[in-house]
């Protein structure tokens, strides 16, 4: 079914479609569009929503929920955001599926609450305090909006883990026409079998140094304990060096082990071209034309962290220059200078003052690096 | 006394708590309420934030989840609309449910949702060293109020009452008898329960107030609480210095998730 829909509509569909059935939110723009989407559909499918009184509440019961079985999101902006990354965290270590949007708006603090930006990169990614991983989508259409918030789901539900989507202010309020399919892939959490002896489960019990613990629901007869702080495998506290560093060397190869599944980057490079734009968002396709204007090559990136980085190195083999095109004043760029180690010269075009960045100064970069 | 030990995990003892601790005379308080009305443990969640009372989680068996400072109410939120049909405990502390935590109470009270929340008021930070907390009484001495404490302090019971909870409750770890019997009724209301348990850390707030000895703590909680019968007799005067124990309020009003699902049902059918 093709339907015209606003960016933060299209994730409500896209939501839904995969399965969630919570929703746990606050209000704060550019995001509120997805809670008010949530509100007036969820219970027509029998799920529930609740507007809570902060953005830390929000994140808490989508946890309480999601330790239930049922598939919760919760959607923010900058500064909501930023008052949900403890329990960001918790989901990380506790290892609970969740999927928390953040539309990314300008800041710092209530900065720019209308103007697109494309601040929160690094927010996303090492907000929650501590060691932890991150997944980190970013969709650059409505169309892919949708299909990211099913994505984003699947990957939680499979890799037990928190996952952020961050679309730009652009992306959530633009209209465009998406795709739905009949149906979409979903993917369920693994929970233990019927015929194990329930009294003697260990709920975070792995046997090898990348995987998903096989956790059960609450309520299915289980009975057992989840805390954010570093457990054994009965989820009982422990300080003990070894297993607190098998526990978060684990929680890292998880997801390394799923790269391949969770990555997402487009290259394109023209024959002969020396120069690529990298881009990300609704920058895309400012940075898409520019690149086709001058035979450039272009490289868009749907999966910020894990960071693409053997892409990028291979692609710094390849040309003299990628130019990173983003609305704040370089976050991607400095993951790109790390990946390409030299390799290649990275410069940037960085605009963060509401606006959004055109075509022209994607060229006027493109000729300077060719002069 | 009933028999307490099977809803507890046996192999996590001993416990963290310090000899003369009052948070295990509350803990079997929550137990024995739980064994009196024949709750299947499976059908149970007990949900704690972060502070030495909130550690009890760790030590019963049923779902249990120890979440983060001042967030169990908004955990638990998220499980009982999740799963209304389940009994949703929260276990904290004073300085969990009503400083960091305590826009969450005043929320969930309003909400009537069906929780019950049992608060060890031990009127300190334990776990941190004991620091004021919301609860701590004017003048008293804690590690950052050196020079006696600045601050008023809150009335946990009339601040629930007050933002719609319908059913309140306080007892202490004298009334070891009383307590349960509140809990359970806190249990049974479909709605927001709030019991307040006043209890002592000698470790911290009695060393530093001239009352390290637990029995000289829990002597006070004796000496200082009056029933509400006897309370309501009581002139402003007579009050000073004591607070009221009992069941202060109880009035049954619709419930949260309930009128969730009455949406559910009526809206599906669209
Ligand atoms: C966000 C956050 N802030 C501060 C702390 C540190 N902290 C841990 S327990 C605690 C106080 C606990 O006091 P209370 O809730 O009264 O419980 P008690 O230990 O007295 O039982 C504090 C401040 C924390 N864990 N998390
Ligand atoms: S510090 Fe106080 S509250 Fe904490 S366990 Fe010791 S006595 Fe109990």
């Amino acid at each position: 079914m093709s339907k015209f829909l606003q960016g933060n509509e299209a994730c409500v569909e896209g939501a839904l479609a995969v399965g969630c059935r919570f929703f746990a939110g606050y209000p704060i723009t550019p995001s509120t569009e997805i809670a008010e989407g949530m509100a007036k559909k969820l219970p027509r499918l029998g799920g529930r929503f609740i507007q809570m009184e902060d953005e830390i509440a929000s994140m808490g019961a989508v946890i309480g929920a999601s330790l239930c079985g049922t598939k919760a999101l919760t959607a923010t902006s900058g500064p909501g955001f930023s008052l949900k990354q403890e329990h960001i965290g918790y989901a990380v270590i506790a290892e609970i599926p969740c999927v928390i949007v953040n539309v990314m708006r300008g800041g710092p603090s209530t900065g720019l609450p209308t103007s697109p930006a494309q601040s929160d990169v690094m927010q996303a990614r090492w907000g929650t305090h501590g060691d932890h991983p991150a997944i980190v989508l970013t969709p650059s259409t409505v169309q892919e909006y949708f299909e990211l918030t099913v994505k984003a789901f699947n990957l939680s539900e499979k890799l037990r883990t928190s996952v952020i989507l961050a679309p730009d202010e652009v992306i959530a309020h633009m209209r465009e026409r998406v795709e739905i399919p009949d149906q979409v892939n979903i993917i369920n959490r693994k929970l233990p079998s019927n015929s194990v002896d329930k009294s003697t489960y260990k709920p975070y019990k792995v046997e090898k140094d990348d995987e998903v613990p096989v956790i059960p629901n609450f309520f299915d007869g289980f009975r057992f304990n989840v805390t954010g702080l570093y457990h054994d495998e009965t989820g009982f506290p422990t300080a003990s060096p070894s297993i607190v560093e098998k526990c978060i060397k684990r929680l890292h190869n998880k997801v390394g082990s799923a790269y391949e599944e969770i990555k997402g980057i487009e290259i394109d490079l023209p024959k002969d071209c020396d120069v690529a734009v990298l881009s990300y968002g609704s920058t895309f396709r400012s940075a898409r034309q520019a690149a086709r204007e001058l035979n450039a090559g272009h490289v868009k990136l749907t999966t910020l962290f894990p960071f693409p980085e053997k892409e990028i190195r291979e692609l710094a083999s390849k040309i003299k220059t990628i130019i990173v095109a983003e609305m704040n004043l370089g976050q991607i760029r400095l993951e790109v200078e790390r990946a390409v180690a030299g390799k290649a010269s990275v410069v940037g075009v960085n605009i963060a003052n509401g606006l959004l960045i055109s075509p022209d100064p994607i060229k006027e970069k493109i000729k300077e690096c060719r002069i | 006394m009933s028999d307490i030990t099977n809803h507890l995990r046996m192999d996590k003892f001993p416990h963290i708590w310090c000899p003369g601790c009052g948070n295990g005379i509350i803990l079997r308080s929550v137990l024995t309420a739980i064994d009196k009305l024949g709750l299947d443990p499976n059908n149970v969640a007990v949900v704690s934030g972060i502070g030495c009372s909130s550690r009890s989680a760790g030590y019963v068996d049923f779902n249990t989840v120890h979440t983060t400072h001042g967030r169990a109410i908004t955990f638990a939120t998220g499980i009982k609309m999740a799963k209304p049909e389940k009994t949703v405990i929260v276990l904290t502390g004073d300085g969990d449910c009503s400083a960091i935590g305590g826009n969450h109470l005043i929320h969930a009270a309003r909400r009537n949702i069906d929780l019950t929340v049992v608060v060890f008021n031990n009127s300190i930070y334990g776990m941190t060293g004991g620091q004021f907390s919301p609860t701590t009484p004017q003048n008293d001495i804690a590690a950052t109020s050196p020079y006696g404490n600045l601050d008023n302090s809150f009335d946990l019971c009339e601040l629930t009452r007050a933002a719609g909870a319908s059913y309140v409750a306080r007892s202490t770890t004298f009334h070891a008898t009383q307590t349960p019997l509140l809990i359970q009724k806190g249990i049974e209301n479909k709605g927001f329960s709030f019991i307040e348990v006043v209890t002592a850390c000698p470790v911290y707030y009695g060393r530093l107030n001239k009352t390290p000895d637990a029995v000289d703590m829990l002597k006070l909680q004796r000496d200082n609480a009056r029933n509400i019968k006897q309370w309501n007799m009581m002139t402003d005067e007579e009050k000073q210095g004591k607070f009221v124990i009992g069941e202060l309020y109880n009035k049954p009003a619709p419930e949260y998730t309930e009128k969730y699902t009455q949406l559910i049902e009526r809206e599906k059918s669209k």
